[in-house]
């Protein structure tokens, strides 16, 4: 195809648009998606069909003319739905007129929060190896995101010291994600007491993604929000998709202090106006009938979880226990590759697709994402592959 | 090993029979003698009967085998209630399960034979001649589409995209 010469002359594109690296993952798409029998663990979803009775629910609703809009922050029994869900699991109290949002995945979510509060030059503590997402959108809402890193021995849990040692007068707000994605790390109460003393005391706000965290191992989940100095700081990020299986359905959801909340419904209602019905419906579906299959669901990843953990380090490679999310994230630091360079050669030897860590921010170099969500028939000889593949190393 | 990681251990197996108590150990994070020590303690107290696959003979040529469903109505008889009669049925090799039933009829029994009129005889010179037995409706079975959980022709293309975020 040939291209049309331009012809304006000034520089077509924002120069904040021009900043932003194109996503890092994007070459090995195309490089796995050229291959054949490529093993993949390189996705972040479940592998995990949404269960049936939700698929019926939406398409009965469709079938009855669901097809219109809705109000938009969401239909009004889904809303109720998600606070009671909330309030049963996690021990959250929200009120469902005023401090929850509806929105196209935890995704939007997440661009809402950080535009209804940042000003131009505000900067925002991006808490990494993160979601790919935090940093480009934060500077798409005018913000500055400064980095801070976690480290393996810290299982990749963020420390107050390592929060304070970044604040300045500019300093806006802290975004992070737990259990993590890649790391599958988790921050207990006490852990989360300890940071909170320093948010607290810096006047922060917190955009606490927590999409995965109904994906706990160990322990159950404890929301930043559950702790009641927090409550008021935080905007409570979470959706559909992981635990429930429902990826393209783009639901998630925002919970958080009125005024917030309001401000992000008047993003929202001019930008989006609404998430879609046919997911809405299927969403209340989920929460009325779907807990159990999601509780099977996590028994099942908990099983593959331990097994590969204990594989990985059984053919040498040294990887913390993560505790929840659905991916194992092991040093390769020992092959003297760079994460790259291990993703890029496994790909084209083994034909076994991970994510180079440093596609989640500097800290992750020197790691690889793999998810556990494939079969363990799949896990098992994507492990005999890595295995083959680093004894050649040796 | 506790009820629930001994219901836990049975799920996996019941999931994958051909699990090796090494792949359990991991899943389970537990050792692997202890596994294999659970293992052998529950094929002997007959907790776990058999390790058989599950076949799509739809797919095998020439199998040949029709099945039937059988509503069996009988008497129960005086102290041995249902299962001395349940006992004269299923030992016949045709025999493929037995099941009490609440309902309209007492048992419901799955014949196999090589063709309709080998169930057909089956049925009425040995099931209806039982003394005990006072009705037979026979039901053929004309297609299998999910057994035990298991979706038999069931798309398992995995639809996601090779790597996402």
């Amino acid at each position: 195809m040939r291209h049309q010469t331009q012809t304006s002359t000034k520089s077509r594109l924002s120069q904040t648009i021009q900043s932003i690296p194109p996503s890092g993952i994007r070459r090995f798409f195309d490089l796995a998606s050229a291959m054949d029998d490529v093993i993949s663990m390189g996705v972040g979803e479940p592998d995990f069909v949404t269960p049936w009775n939700v698929r019926e629910a939406s398409i009965f609703s469709m079938e009855r003319g669901y097809t219109t809009y809705t109000s938009n922050s969401g239909l009004p029994e889904l809303r109720a739905e998600i606070t009671a869900y909330l309030a049963d699991e996690f021990r959250l109290n929200y009120d469902p007129e005023q401090e929850i949002i509806v929105t196209v995945g935890a995704s939007e979510a997440i661009d809402l929060a950080l535009r209804a509060i940042l000003d131009p030059g505000d900067e925002v503590l991006v808490v990494e190896p993160c979601y790919v997402s935090y940093d480009p959108v934060v500077r798409l809402a005018g913000g500055v995101p400064v980095t801070v890193p976690t480290y393996q021995d810290q299982d990749f849990k963020v420390t107050p010291e390592d929060l304070a040692s970044k604040i300045t007068s500019r300093t806006k707000a802290v975004i992070f994600c737990f259990p993590n994605n890649p790391t599958g790390s988790i921050m207990t109460r006490q852990e989360l007491e300890a940071i909170a003393a320093v948010i607290e005391s810096h006047d922060l706000l917190v955009i606490a993604d927590e999409i995965y965290a109904e994906l706990t191992y160990d322990t159950r989940h404890v929301s930043l929000c559950n702790l009641p100095q927090m409550r008021d700081r935080t905007v409570m990020i979470s959706g559909f998709s992981k635990a429930f299986a429902m990826t393209g359905w783009r639901i998630g959801y925002a919970c958080g202090p009125q005024d917030i909340i309001q401000a992000m419904i008047k993003i929202h209602q001019y930008t989006m106006l609404c998430a879609p019905i046919m997911g809405q419906k299927a969403a209340i579906e989920a929460l009325k009938n779907g807990r159990e299959e999601k509780d099977k669901m996590v028994e099942s990843y908990r099983q593959r979880r331990n097994y590969i953990v204990r594989a990985f380090r059984e053919i040498g490679l040294d990887c913390h226990q993560p505790q929840g999310a659905f991916y194992a994230f092991p040093s390769i630091r020992s092959t003297g590759l760079s994460s790259t360079e291990f993703a890029e050669q496994l790909i084209l030897e083994e034909k076994v697709a991970v994510v180079p860590g440093n596609v989640f921010g500097e800290s992750g170099e020197g790691y690889i994402r793999c998810t556990y969500a494939i079969s363990l028939e799949q896990l098992e000889q994507a492990l005999e592959r890595i295995d083959r593949f680093l004894h050649r190393r040796v | 090993m506790s009820p629930e990681r001994i219901k836990e251990l049975l799920h996996l197996l019941e999931e994958n029979g051909n699990l090796k108590p090494k792949t359990i150990a991991s899943m389970m994070d537990l050792p692997e003698e202890e596994i294999s020590q659970t293992i052998a303690r529950l094929e002997k107290e007959r907790v776990i009967v058999k390790y058989p696959a599950l076949i799509n003979w739809n797919k095998v040529e020439d199998h040949g085998n029709v099945r039937a469903m059988i509503e069996v109505k009988v008497t129960p008889q005086r102290d041995v209630g249902f299962d001395d009669i349940a006992a004269r049925i299923y030992k016949f090799p045709e025999v493929k399960s037995v099941y009490l039933m609440s309902g309209a009829y007492d048992l419901s029994v799955v014949i196999e034979g090589k063709s309709l009129q080998d169930v057909a005889l089956f049925v009425s010179q040995k099931l209806a001649t039982i003394d005990p037995v006072i009705s037979t409706a026979t039901h053929f079975i004309l297609k299998k589409y999910k057994h035990d959980g298991v979706i038999f022709d069931e798309d398992e293309e995995d639809k996601r995209m090779i790597i996402t975020p």
